[in-house]
């Protein structure tokens, strides 16, 4: 299977199958329209025919022979050798875990999928014992697994600070014992952040996600406080003092895009001007019929706007100032194994969330939604069928990806997406697919265009 | 080649014969944790 498309002047062939990405002039673009997997050695003559006038003949033939040296080298046309893996993904160690500290937060941004911060089931802060429990509970289901990540998720963990320093205390004094390595994280919306915890923060976490929506307009009119005042202002020099003195360790700035502001690359672009260059802007998931939501209709739009950023990084890039923008971000040569790209984040499988009162959900995403419950580390319940679920689900046992040329950079979207928009974890979430989809080109056509 | 250019090695192929050993990072693919595409993680071997 091949994906061609053009784009910025750029005529861009990936080889889905063997990750291959081709550059290639018009007349190659062109033969491809006329081949397929089962191209010969020597063109048909209908190849020649269809294209002889508008190129020369020899050229057509010239040009032939070098796509038929690259189907011989497994760069072109390479089969689908990765279906016999899928079947046979089995239950893994548990390696990462969301831990919601605090189902509480002291914002009310209207497009939380967190239901302003209660997940819908009340506010709650994590007592230090179920964070305990929880840190026990990865350990004891890790396996042989050396690195683990934690990240403290909410509503808004430094809402509960205490209990996330005393949680990272903890984990470390088992690391040595248990032979692991945890990653800490964290994700807030700033508010909260003083110089005691941008110090703990900075020694202790491995990365740090720092909300925001980006121009000041855009942010405060849906990151407001309970009494309807913006963050903008608070929270901004709070980052760059965070980011500045954390020096090289990552961080990302991270906001949403609603229906509100299709123009959001001005919103990346404004983030980057603040001085950051760990940039993250994405688009807001909630049901189509809702107000901010990103409707079918809206979807040119957005390819439109993406394409204006991926050009501006370009100039950027050129320039010397460059960014990164999460979403643009492929590593060609040294990214994840293909077993790794068949069923994605894991969630269910290797990767969990709990609940102030220690439920075990999938992901922070199913949190609340009982039906998704797993167990609970303080009494230990584990519903092992569940997670056999998720560790068989892969872009095989979902047929849209399994056609999808997109399918080993996104492996198959996120399923709590597919499960709350499509009803069926087995089917990703359309519109989520054309904007992965879009990104994908983005993003390789920013490597076609700084590689050269 | 004159009219094709290859941006990167084609590895897929082998990365699944050496693969799957479940050190790196897990990639959550929901957008509150910024973590969207599998293939912007590195290998961790």
């Amino acid at each position: 299977m091949i994906h061609k498309y053009k784009l910025n002047g750029y005529n861009i062939v990936l080889d889905v199958n063997s990750g291959a990405v081709h550059v290639v002039d018009d007349i190659a673009y062109d033969i491809l329209d006329f081949v397929n997997e089962d191209m010969k050695q020597v063109p048909d003559n209908s190849v020649i025919e269809s294209l002889n006038n508008k190129y020369d003949k020899r050229e057509i033939l010239n040009t032939y022979d070098e796509l038929y040296e690259l189907k011989e080298l497994g760069q072109l046309y390479a089969k689908d050798e990765y279906e016999k893996f899928s079947n046979m993904l089995k239950s893994a160690p548990i390696k990462s875990m969301c831990i919601n500290v605090a189902h509480d937060c002291n914002l009310r941004c209207e497009y939380c999928f967190a239901a302003k911060g209660d997940f819908g089931t009340g506010r709650e802060l994590m007592p230090f014992e179920v964070a305990k429990n929880s840190i026990d509970f990865l350990i004891e289901n890790s396996g042989t697994r050396h690195n683990l990540e934690v990240d403290f998720f909410g509503g808004e963990p430094l809402m509960n600070f205490d209990v996330v320093k005393d949680t990272v205390k903890y984990a470390r004094r088992l690391e040595k014992k248990y032979n692991k390595n945890f990653r800490f994280t964290i994700t807030t919306n700033g508010l909260l952040l003083s110089n005691d915890k941008i110090d703990f923060i900075n020694k202790e976490m491995s990365n740090v996600v720092l909300s925001l929506d980006g121009r000041k307009e855009i942010n405060d009119r849906l990151r407001v406080t309970s009494n309807s005042s913006g963050t903008y202002d608070i929270i901004v020099p709070k980052y760059q003092k965070l980011v500045k003195e954390r020096k090289d360790k990552d961080y990302y700035v991270r906001g949403t895009f609603t229906r509100n502001n299709l123009d959001f690359a001005n919103d990346v672009i404004k983030i980057a001007d603040l001085g950051f260059d760990q940039i993250s802007i994405e688009p807001v998931v909630l049901d189509e019929n809702l107000e901010y939501a990103i409707k079918k209709e809206d979807l040119p739009r957005v390819f439109k706007e993406y394409e204006k950023l991926a050009l501006e990084m370009i100039n950027r890039k050129k320039a010397g100032k460059c960014f990164n923008f999460f979403h643009f971000m492929i590593d060609l040569e040294q990214g994840p194994c293909a077993i790794k790209r068949l069923r994605g984040c894991s969630c269910g499988n290797e990767y969990i969330a709990v609940t102030p009162n220690g439920d075990i959900y999938p992901c922070h995403q199913f949190v609340g939604q009982n039906e998704w419950k797993i167990g609970n580390v303080i009494t230990k319940s584990f519903n092992n069928s569940i997670k056999e679920y998720f560790a068989k689900t892969n872009i095989y046992t979902k047929e849209k990806c399994k056609d999808c040329w997109a399918k080993f950079f996104c492996s198959g979207g996120c399923n709590a997406n597919s499960w709350q928009y499509e009803g069926d974890i087995a089917k990703p979430h359309k519109i989520a697919c054309e904007l992965e989809k879009k990104r994908v080109e983005c993003a390789l056509m920013i490597k076609a265009a700084t590689l050269q | 080649m004159k009219h094709i250019k290859t941006l990167n090695k084609a590895n897929l192929k082998e990365s699944a014969s050496k693969g799957g050993c479940g050190e790196c990072q897990a990639s959550c693919q929901s957008a509150c944790k910024t973590s969207c595409t599998v293939a912007n993680q590195k290998c961790e071997k």
